[in-house]
């Protein structure tokens, strides 16, 4: 019994991560990449704008930080509720 | 030594490299063959993923379709970098921690059907098919270009090279081997682009220099670039002009796809462990990101080199002479280019100069008229040469186009390999031994493997002659077919207990068949040219192209499953204890070989 509860709190603490690892996700693609593209118009960046830098490189920096930040905090947490490999 | 002879060089050494590499790590039994034996470490398997991954679509074609449209091809470099956090994420770990050894053995047992398994051996077929098609496409290019004859003859000897090449090995073959390809493709896509870089902005590395200044005006490169494209009468480079609605959905199809598509999910199962199954997406991301940062700025300084070529004196002055271009050592690649039939030029007011601008724009027209222009003259530019014309454009030193040409078959051989790989299992494996031919041997397993990776290159090389787009354009339908039908059955599998049989199998099949119709339906059935009754310039639905619609069967994919398992039977406990066991590292053994 208490290892199942440990277990649904291991299970939630990894929906909370990953929830708010693809809040970010969408924000710098969809969101600073394309659709809140306009209200970044005024930050310049070599000869354009913030916006298009995010679209054609930011994006993909933040990707690399966060799938790197979520495997180094599951494997934590793995260890934390004890049920790494 | 003459230009053809260097390529000749450096692409018979990678080969002979590829296929030493093979032979060495030939595939032993079928565990091996499938899955490496799971001894592969995730930085190995994510350089291996990374040129599985990349392929003809990304490095032959996508620079050359930003090149051409600017900022709203943006989609294609955050859509095929941004389902690596999905994966990394939301699947991942969860299959690895499953330890089968395919895709369609996960859908299989977690919806205890083996209907769902079925259904999901023909959506990844259908996939991966489309998939080799753009393969074909890019190998054609390749093959045309560097053996100097045309597009079909490159297709059909490209077709033999990947047959012999994937029929070699399994996975523990193309895993070594694709090491060595993703060395050879970063090698040859990178150094020219810091050869371009220098020339144009002084700064050795593209991905900075294409937010530098250029040095010949000392403005900021994009703004240059914008300027003398605008006074062509083209779109700004760095504008935003597509439909929102419609980049949204591309953009979502291509992550959502690049998360449901077998032969990148099978690589996390050849991993030793759960947490190693996480690093492996992010080593693989590295990987990639380090062509996927570097292709903007390829695209921005071709597209910058081509126009000023063809305006030597600037956008105001004398275009260029066909004399020109007929003797000057600086534009020998356009008559090169011009043997494969992708790129074609006519000279057509009699002027004796090559007219290059946007001859659909009103401003253009008045100024062509009063010029005497009639029409843009440079006809046909295929995108899918850019990449492999652009160290010719760029007049860069003979061993670096060799070593192009080199990079561009590793990522078309690459892929396509790996492409095949999946489709042979999921036929042999998955489908006949999972489900007709239960007691099969296993070396009729592996003959039915080579057998079915036969038919899927002959069909593959036959849709390839009349393909459905350019490279990049037709493998984001596979990731359309991909997004539409497997990514939603693996996440409900893995994040939901109450979705069971009937709704797995419902939702797959909606998701498959109606994104299949409306790609069908906009670029022919079967991709047999003219069969369509749309086309994406004028879309059935609103804005949303048939490249972009895999998100909106996606859509269609959770909700018809979510209804239908709310309407029958409840999933049954053990199949919630196999969810749960899914979701906890602990206990994660070497994988075992289903049936």
């Amino acid at each position: 019994m208490s290892e199942n509860s440990d277990n649904n709190s291991y299970w939630s603490a990894n929906i909370r991560l990953i929830q708010i690892c693809l809040v970010i996700w969408a924000l710098v693609s969809f969101g600073f990449g394309i659709l809140l593209r306009p209200m970044l118009s005024g930050i310049a960046v070599g000869g354009t704008d913030l916006g298009f830098w995010f679209a054609q490189q930011g994006s993909i920096l933040v990707f690399l930080a966060l799938i790197f930040f979520y495997a180094w905090r599951m494997n934590k947490l793995d260890a934390e509720h004890g049920v790494e490999e | 030594m003459d230009q053809f002879t260097i390529n000749l060089l450096f692409v018979g050494a990678s080969f002979a490299l590829y296929i030493g590499i093979a032979i060495w790590a030939r595939a032993g039994s079928t565990s091996e063959f499938y899955a490496a034996g799971r001894g592969v470490h995730p930085v190995t398997n994510g350089m291996a993923t990374a040129a599985d991954w990349m392929s003809a679509a990304s490095f032959i074609s996508m620079a050359g379709l930003i090149a051409f449209t600017g900022y709203d091809n943006s989609t294609f470099l955050m859509g095929w970098t941004g389902g690596y956090v999905l994966l990394a994420l939301l699947l991942a770990p969860y299959l690895r921690k499953f330890g089968k050894f395919t895709v369609s053995e996960f859908i299989g047992d977690r919806f205890y059907s083996p209907t769902a398994r079925l259904v999901a051996v023909i959506c990844l077929i259908v996939a991966s098919v489309t998939y080799v098609i753009g393969q074909m496409t890019g190998v054609g290019v390749a093959f045309g270009r560097f053996l100097e004859v045309s597009n079909e003859t490159g297709l059909f000897i490209g077709a033999g090279v990947v047959f012999a090449y994937a029929v070699f090995g399994g996975m523990k073959g193309v895993t070594y081997t694709q090491v060595a390809q993703y060395c050879v493709l970063i090698m040859a896509y990178t150094i020219p682009a810091i050869f371009i870089s220098l020339q144009l902005t002084g700064n050795p590395i593209p991905a900075l220099g294409l937010f530098g200044d250029h040095v010949a005006s000392g403005e900021p490169l994009l703004a240059k670039l914008d300027q003398i494209v605008r006074e062509l009468g083209f779109n700004e480079y760095t504008a935003h002009h597509a439909d929102t609605l419609n980049m949204v959905l591309f953009t979502l199809s291509l992550m959502i796809g690049t998360a449901g598509l077998p032969h990148v999910i099978m690589r996390f199962f050849t991993v030793p462990k759960v947490s190693d199954a996480r690093w492996s997406a992010g080593w693989t991301l590295i990987f990639i990101a380090l062509l996927y940062l570097t292709a903007p700025a390829v695209g921005a300084m071709a597209r910058l080199n081509i126009t000023e070529q063809f305006w030597p004196n600037g956008t105001s002055g004398e275009a260029v002479s066909v004399e020109t271009i007929e003797n000057d050592e600086a534009y020998k690649w356009m008559g090169t280019w011009q043997k494969t039939g992708l790129l074609g030029w006519e000279d057509k007011n009699g002027d004796g100069k090559i007219q290059y601008y946007n001859d659909a724009n009103a401003e253009m027209q008045e100024k062509a008229a009063a010029n005497g222009w009639e029409g843009n003259e440079l006809t046909n530019f295929n995108r899918d040469i850019l990449v492999l014309a652009n160290p010719e454009i760029a007049n860069l030193p003979g061993w670096v186009i060799g070593l192009v040409a080199a990079g561009g078959l590793a990522a078309a051989l690459s892929t396509a390999a790996g492409l095949l790989l999946a489709i042979s299992s999921a036929v042999s494996h998955d489908l006949l031994k999972g489900q007709l031919t239960p007691n099969m041997s296993e070396k009729n397993e592996l003959l039915s493997a080579r057998i079915s990776m036969a038919v899927a290159i002959a069909v593959a090389t036959y849709l390839g002659l009349n393909p459905p787009g350019f490279a990049a354009q037709t493998v984001a339908l596979a990731f359309g077919l991909a997004a539409a039908s497997i990514f939603p059955a693996l996440m409900m599998g893995i994040f939901s207990k109450t979705i069971n049989n009937k709704g797995a199998v419902a939702g797959m099949l909606v998701g498959l068949v109606v994104t299949l119709v409306y790609i069908f339906l906009h670029k022919g059935w079967l991709f047999i040219p003219d069969t369509n009754s749309f086309t994406d310039a004028d879309p059935l639905l609103g804005t949303i192209k048939s490249t972009s619609f895999g998100a909106v069967g996606a859509l269609l994919n959770f909700i018809t499953a979510y209804f239908v398992s709310k309407a029958t039977a409840p999933v049954p406990q053990e199949i919630q204890d196999l969810v749960e066991s899914v979701r906890i590292p602990k206990g994660a053994g070497a994988a075992v070989e289903g049936h």
